[in-house]
C-alpha cells in the first residue's frame, strides 16, 4: 500500500513540475524552461525544507501540531538579521557578500536556537498546550522586537529588511540557491543516516533511554539540523508559518508508517507538490496575483485550528 | 546484582528518598511495594539513569552506573515507564523489532528477526502482530510493549506499575507470564507495584518503601502480615494464608 501510495506522490510531483515549466509558456523555449527551472528547484527545496524540519521538531517534541515556525524559529531568523542590520547599518550590511551574509545568520540562527529550545524543551513532562502558548507568546516577541527596531532605523535599511521579513514564493534569490540546495542536501543525508534513531526517539521520554538512544543528544543534533533548514527557507522565501504543519498532517494521514525512512521522504513528495502546484494553479491556471503565501496559511491555519480544537474535545 | 548504595533524592527541595540501602538479588521477580508517595517510581528511574543521582552510589553487576555509556546499558537493562502512549501508529511487530534497537541500531538482521518471532511467541502477540497499537487493548498494548521490552535481551528489566489500568485477566497472565519467562531465561525482574495481593502471589522477594526509606525486604512469607500493612500502608487488614502464600483480605 506504502509503495502504491510513492507510486502516485512521485507521479503528482512530475505532472505539477511539468505542467509548471511548460504551461502558457511564450518565447523562447530555452530561456524559459532555465528561468521557471530555477523556480521549480527553489520551490521543491523550499517545500522540502520546511515539511523535514517540521516532520523532525514534531519527532523531538513528541506531537503533531507544533512546528519550528509556530515556535517562533524563523521569527527569530528575521530579529537576528534585524539586529545585525540594526547595528551595521545598510552600508555596514552591503559590504557583505549575500552568501556570507546568509552563513553569518545560519549559524547564529543556530546557536540561538539551540540555546533557548534546549532550556524550553527541558522539561519534558511540559504539556502540550504549555508549549503551545509559549511558542505563540516566543514568536510573537520576537515579531514585536523586529517592528520596534524597523522603528528605528533609517528608510534604506528597512528597505533591505522589508524584502526578508514577508513570505513570498515568487522571486527567489538565485544567487542563494546553490548554497542552499548544498546545504540541504547534506542535512537531507544527515537525517536519512539517522532515520532509525529518529524513529526511536519518537516514542517518548523513557523508552529512548531504555533503547540506548541518548535523547538529549539526540534533540541537539535535531535542533541543529531543524536551525538550518528554517535559516534556508527563511533566507529564501521568508518565514511562513502554516506550511510546515499542512504538510506533516497530509502526510502523517497518506503514510500510516512509524519509520522515518516513509515519512520523511513522503513529507519532501508532499511539500514539493504543495508549492509548485500551489504557484501553478495560481499564476497559470487562475492567473490570481493572490500570492500563495497567503493561501497556504489560510490552509495551514485551518489545519492548526482543527488539530488544536480536536485535541481540547478529545 | 544491582547494589544501591546511600541513595537521597530530593525533588523540588522536598526529600523523596532518605539514604537508601539496597541489594537486589540476581534472578527472579523482585517487588517494590508502598504507599503512594514513597519513592518506588524515583527509585526506579535512578537506577535506570532516567534520573541523575544526587548522591549515593548505584552499582550493576560490580560497576557504577555513570560507567556505562548509553549503548552498552541498553543491552543490560530495560524499563519500561508506567504512561505508556496509546496512540502510537506502530505495529506489534514493528514495536518488538524497537526492542532489538540496542543490537540492530535499526537494521533488523537474521538473529533480531528470530528473537523478534520467539517473543512475539512468548507473549501470544503473532495474531495481534500486525495490528497498529491505537487499535489494541490496554491489555494487549502493555502485553506488545511489554515484550519490545522482553527483546530487548537485558539481564535486568524494570517495570513500573504495569498493571494499571488492566482487568484482573490481563494482569494475571502478565505476572505468570513474567515470571515464568524470568525463571526460564534466569534474568531479573523488577517490578513496582500497587496491589500488595500481586507481590504476594508473584513476587520472590519484596522490598518495602514508606516515606523514601526501605522499611522491610524479603519473601512474601516473610514480610506480608498484618503489622506490615498496619506499619507501611496504615490500614487494619486481615492477612490469611492461600496455600502457602499470603493474602490480603480486602
Amino acid at each position: 500500500m506504502l509503495r502504491r501510495r510513492f507510486f502516485w506522490l512521485v507521479l503528482a510531483l512530475i505532472v505539477v513540475s511539468v505542467l509548471f515549466l511548460t504551461l502558457g509558456a511564450k518565447g523562447s523555449w530555452s530561456f524559459t524552461l532555465w528561468f521557471r527551472g530555477q523556480k521549480l528547484a527553489s520551490l521543491v527545496l523550499i517545500g522540502g525544507a520546511i515539511s523535514t524540519a517540521t516532520i523532525l521538531f514534531q519527532t523531538i517534541t513528541h506531537n503533531r501540531i507544533l512546528t519550528p515556525s509556530i515556535m517562533g524559529f524563523d521569527a527569530l531568523y528575521v530579529l537576528i538579521l534585524t539586529v545585525m542590520i540594526f547595528m551595521m547599518g545598510a552600508s555596514g550590511y552591503a559590504q557583505f557578500l549575500k552568501v556570507e551574509l546568509f552563513l553569518i545568520n545560519l549559524v547564529l540562527l543556530t546557536l540561538a536556537s539551540v540555546a533557548l529550545f534546549t532550556v524550553l524543551l527541558k522539561d519534558q513532562s511540559s504539556d502540550l498546550m504549555r508549549m503551545v502558548l509559549t511558542g505563540i507568546i516566543l514568536g510573537s516577541l520576537f515579531r514585536s522586537l523586529v517592528q520596534m527596531i524597523q522603528r528605528l532605523i533609517d528608510p534604506s535599511e528597512f528597505s533591505v529588511l522589508q524584502s526578508v521579513s514577508f513570505a513570498r514564493f515568487n522571486k527567489v534569490d538565485a544567487d542563494l540557491l546553490l548554497v542552499s540546495a548544498v546545504l540541504v542536501g547534506l542535512t537531507w543525508a544527515v537525517i536519512w543516516k539517522m532515520r532509525h534513531r529518529l524513529d526511536i526517539l519518537a516514542l517518548g521520554v523513557v523508552l529512548p533511554v531504555s533503547l540506548g538512544a541518548d535523547p538529549n543528544r539526540g534533540q541537539l543534533l535535531v535542533l541543529v539540523l531543524i536551525s538550518i533548514l528554517v535559516s534556508v527557507s527563511t533566507a529564501l522565501v521568508g518565514p511562513v508559518a502554516f506550511l510546515g504543519l499542512l504538510v506533516s498532517s497530509l502526510t502523517y494521514r497518506l503514510i500510516p508508517s512509524w519509520h522515518h525512512g516513509h515519512i520523511l521522504p513522503a513529507a519532501i513528495l508532499i511539500g514539493g507538490i504543495t508549492l509548485v502546484g500551489g504557484q501553478m494553479v495560481l499564476e497559470r491556471i487562475l492567473h490570481l496575483e493572490t500570492p500563495l503565501a497567503v493561501v497556504v496559511e489560510c490552509l495551514g491555519g485551518l489545519v492548526f485550528l482543527f488539530l488544536i480544537l480536536r485535541k481540547g474535545s478529545a | 546484582m544491582i547494589r544501591i548504595t546511600d541513595i537521597s533524592h530530593q525533588i523540588a527541595g522536598q526529600e523523596i528518598l532518605h539514604r537508601v540501602n539496597l541489594d537486589i538479588p540476581q534472578g527472579g521477580l523482585t517487588a517494590l511495594v508502598g504507599p503512594n508517595g514513597a519513592g518506588k517510581s524515583t527509585l526506579l528511574s535512578l537506577v535506570a539513569r532516567l534520573l541523575k543521582a544526587q548522591s549515593g552510589r548505584i552499582e550493576i553487576n560490580g560497576k557504577d552506573l555513570s560507567q556505562y555509556s548509553h549503548a552498552d546499558l541498553a543491552k543490560l537493562l530495560a524499563i519500561l515507564p508506567q504512561v505508556l502512549t496509546s496512540t502510537h501508529r506502530i505495529s506489534v511487530k514493528d514495536l518488538v523489532g524497537f526492542g532489538r534497537y540496542p543490537y540492530s541500531r535499526g537494521r533488523l538482521g537474521p538473529q533480531d528477526r528470530k528473537v523478534v518471532a520467539q517473543v512475539l511467541q512468548s507473549f501470544e502477540l503473532q495474531q495481534i502482530q500486525d495490528r497498529f497499537l491505537d487499535t489494541l487493548s490496554g491489555g494487549q498494548r502493555q502485553r506488545a510493549y511489554t515484550a519490545m521490552a522482553w527483546a530487548q535481551d537485558t539481564e535486568y528489566l524494570l517495570l513500573d506499575e504495569p498493571l494499571n489500568n488492566l482487568d484482573i485477566a490481563a494482569s494475571r497472565s502478565l505476572m505468570a507470564r513474567l515470571k515464568t519467562l524470568a525463571k526460564q531465561e534466569q534474568r531479573t525482574i523488577v517490578i513496582v507495584l500497587h496491589d500488595i495481593n500481586y507481590a504476594a502471589g508473584y513476587a520472590d522477594h519484596i522490598v518495602a518503601l514508606k516515606a523514601g526509606q526501605i522499611v522491610a525486604a524479603g519473601s512474601p512469607q516473610e514480610i506480608v502480615s498484618e503489622g506490615f500493612l498496619r506499619d507501611v500502608f496504615e490500614t487494619d487488614a486481615k492477612v490469611v494464608l492461600a496455600g502457602e502464600r499470603p493474602l490480603v483480605v480486602v
